[in-house]
């Protein structure tokens, strides 16, 4: 029998599951490894019968923890899809203003009328088994991770950082091109796609396990930079993981 | 059909983009309640992007929706730019009209290959397509990947695009790529032409259904506005964009969840039909075939034909696509310098950014400090602009259908949604609030 999946979509902009769905042909084949059974952007029919639930954007507010609690009840693996799911990911920014003030900002006078608390990744409500990073994940790495999960295998994400895959493509470092970039501290795996469009790592795989902050500061250094402008480069994505530590 | 009693609830409507729900409850024929509810949450962009840098707002802004991650980049860059007084060049300019093609034929192709085809098909998802019409889906699919390849082409990839940035663009595409994405253009008529002829042959199935709106879109008098144009109204004429608040005048409505937009009149109706009712005449040949085709003709006010004005779009995004590509290699493309950095002045001051995305309209409004902190912002969404018609269209729409089954009635109303191709994650910013 083929393994049931499900996909499900918190406080995030879909374009993860839009990836998915830019699998294209790709996609019919994984259809024959695997019968999805809800995929509210997609299909109509409906049910909690699954054995994997993959799970795109944040928890962003109390009530939606019933929900991705019961998902993770009914799934047997529950799988994070995209920064929002994976770290909080650019949803996090928020968290270092007052919630008050971010709700007044954007809803005025009816600010009290809207329910939000910090937002977090869904491993800070319920236990996840994978994660597939990125913002927009990387159909590859996407569907790498299936085929592990399909296999019984624990999918191989990388533990070191971006700059390994970057020196690899041979960029010219972006610090050398007189700009901030967070690629030394950023988890790998998308190899340093940003870099080699010639922009910056922005950090939207999130910290890597154990970021060498020491050689960060060096660099800091070096390029004559400050540690505000790595706060705020860093706030952009890694607004979670960095309040935890 | 006076001993009516229905009562419907339909949450989170599939094959749309983020969630909706709609209420109906009709008591001995009478309609007692018609409602099309957003239980979205939040996600409070506008508080996110103030204090940030102006090189960064476009990323950031991308992450609104990714479906339309191209162009809220681009509304957001021509805010940043429109502030700092950045003009892009002729060549960045054409380009960037590519990269908002691509995005539309994407988007369109998704919504109308994907979300609605099932629907005229009679069945829950594309996916027993695949195997009852493989070959409908496969064109599809086929129109689907060229589309976002080309995305990948202009901007890196193809949801949140890396290459756009202030003042042009990081790297671009070299001529040869440009023409051999020109050739698959052409080489996809044949495939787009199945496809308008499928949905001729389903066409019937749309309820045949109007009642009388305002439609906004930007407009132009030298080409069929998206990038660039001032806003117009089928009521009211043009305005130029700064103007933009007067148009979309945002409110709260009680009971029902979600801010709305109104100008002239009760609502008004943002997109492709939006757009293809003002701007029919600018329309590329084979679009106007395409019309042609459909017997559709401006000013349409039938919401279901929003689909068929899609799929006029798709040709006309193509044709004109190859037109661009055209000029581009008529000019001969000037190369720029590796890791391009366009020098830009910090000014202080505000700027809005319009473009046509492919559920419509799309305003970013920005200010900024003297640093190039931004200090205030404002996005007003196509979805938005759109949830007050679709209430109002189903108001209408109801008592027309009320002798029919309710599982008849359902899929009408669902279907009435899903021609707006609702993208319900992009109206977050203002969008659940508990009247109690």
């Amino acid at each position: 029998m083929k393994p049931k999946v499900a996909f499900f979509d918190f406080a995030g902009c879909e374009g993860d599951q839009l990836q998915i769905a830019n699998l294209e042909e790709d996609l019919l084949a994984l259809l024959d490894q695997v019968e999805v059974v809800s995929f509210r952007e997609v299909m109509k029919e409906h049910s909690d019968n699954y054995d994997i639930a993959f799970i795109e954007g944040s928890c962003t507010r109390l009530q939606d923890e019933d929900r991705l609690k019961q998902i993770r009840k009914n799934a047997k693996i529950v799988v994070a899809i995209g920064s929002c799911a994976t770290i909080g990911g650019i949803n996090s920014l928020r968290n270092y203003r007052e919630l008050d003030d971010v709700k007044k900002i954007v809803y005025g006078d009816s600010a009290k009328l809207f329910d939000a608390y910090t937002a977090r990744p869904i491993d800070a409500v319920i236990t996840v088994d994978a994660y597939v990073h990125g913002c927009p994940i990387d159909k590859e790495e996407f569907l790498n991770v299936v085929k592990s999960l399909l296999l019984g295998k624990k999918p191989d994400i990388p533990t070191y950082p971006v700059c390994v895959e970057c020196k690899k493509n041979e960029n010219v470092c972006a610090f050398e091109r007189g700009q901030f970039c967070v690629g030394p501290v950023t988890r790998a795996g998308c190899n340093s796609c940003c870099i080699n469009e010639e922009t910056i790592c922005w950090g939207c795989r999130g910290l890597v396990d154990n970021p060498n902050e020491n050689s960060q500061k060096e660099v800091l250094i070096k390029y004559g930079l400050t540690v505000d402008d790595a706060i705020s480069k860093f706030r952009l994505y890694f607004g979670w993981q960095e309040r935890r530590k | 059909m006076k001993n009516r009693n229905l009562n419907l609830e339909v949450h989170h409507v599939t094959r749309v983009e983020g969630h909706g729900n709609i209420y109906v409850n009709v008591r001995d024929g009478t309609v007692e309640k018609c409602e099309w509810a957003i239980p979205e949450a939040p996600r409070f962009f506008e508080a996110m992007v103030v204090g940030r840098q102006y090189s960064e707002l476009h990323h950031i802004t991308s992450r609104i929706c990714g479906i339309c991650s191209i162009g809220h980049t681009l509304a957001s860059l021509k805010a940043t730019e429109a502030v700092m007084g950045i003009k892009i060049s002729e060549q960045d300019l054409k380009l960037r009209k590519l990269a908002l093609h691509a995005e539309n034929l994407q988007s369109h192709m998704l919504h109308l290959g994907f979300l609605v085809l099932p629907d005229l098909l009679g069945v829950g998802s594309v996916i027993p397509l695949a195997s009852s019409n493989p070959k409908e889906v496969k064109t599809v699919l086929r129109l689907h990947r060229k589309a976002n390849e080309m995305s990948n082409l202009l901007c890196g990839r193809t949801t949140h695009p890396q290459r756009l940035m202030p003042g042009g663009f990081s790297k671009i595409p070299s001529i040869k790529e440009l023409t051999s994405l020109r050739q698959k253009l052409k080489d996809s008529v044949p495939d787009l032409q199945a496809v308008a002829e499928l949905f001729k042959s389903l066409s019937p199935k749309l309820p045949d259904f109007t009642r009388e709106t305002e439609f906004i879109a930007l407009t132009s008098p030298d080409e069929y506005a998206l990038y660039d144009g001032k806003i117009g109204s089928t009521d009211t004429g043009t305005a130029p964009t700064s103007e933009y608040l007067s148009f979309a005048n945002e409110y709260i409505v009680p009971i029902s969840t979600a801010k709305r937009a109104k100008h002239a009149r009760e609502s008004y109706m943002v997109g492709a039909l939006a757009r293809f009712n003002l701007n029919y005449d600018k329309l590329s040949p084979l679009a106007k075939k395409t019309a042609e085709m459909f017997d559709l003709k401006p000013v349409c006010h039938n919401p279901f034909m929003n689909n068929i004005a899609q799929l006029i779009e798709v040709v006309h995004s193509l044709e004109d696509s190859i037109k661009l590509i055209n000029e581009l290699e008529a000019a001969g493309l000037k190369s720029q310098p590796d890791y391009n950095k366009p020098e830009i002045k910090v000014k202080a001051g505000g700027g809005v950014g319009a473009v046509e995305v492919p559920r419509g309209i799309l305003f970013h409004d920005y200010t900024y400090n003297d640093k190039g902190y931004c200090t205030k912002a404002n996005c007003i969404i196509p979805t938005n602009q759109n949830h007050g018609n679709i209430e109002l269209d189903m108001k209408a729409l109801l008592p027309k259908i009320l002798d029919k089954p309710e599982k008849e009635i359902e899929l009408n109303l669902e279907m009435l949604v899903r021609a707006y191709d609702p993208c319900i994650s992009c109206s977050t910013h203002c969008i659940k609030v508990h009247f109690v």
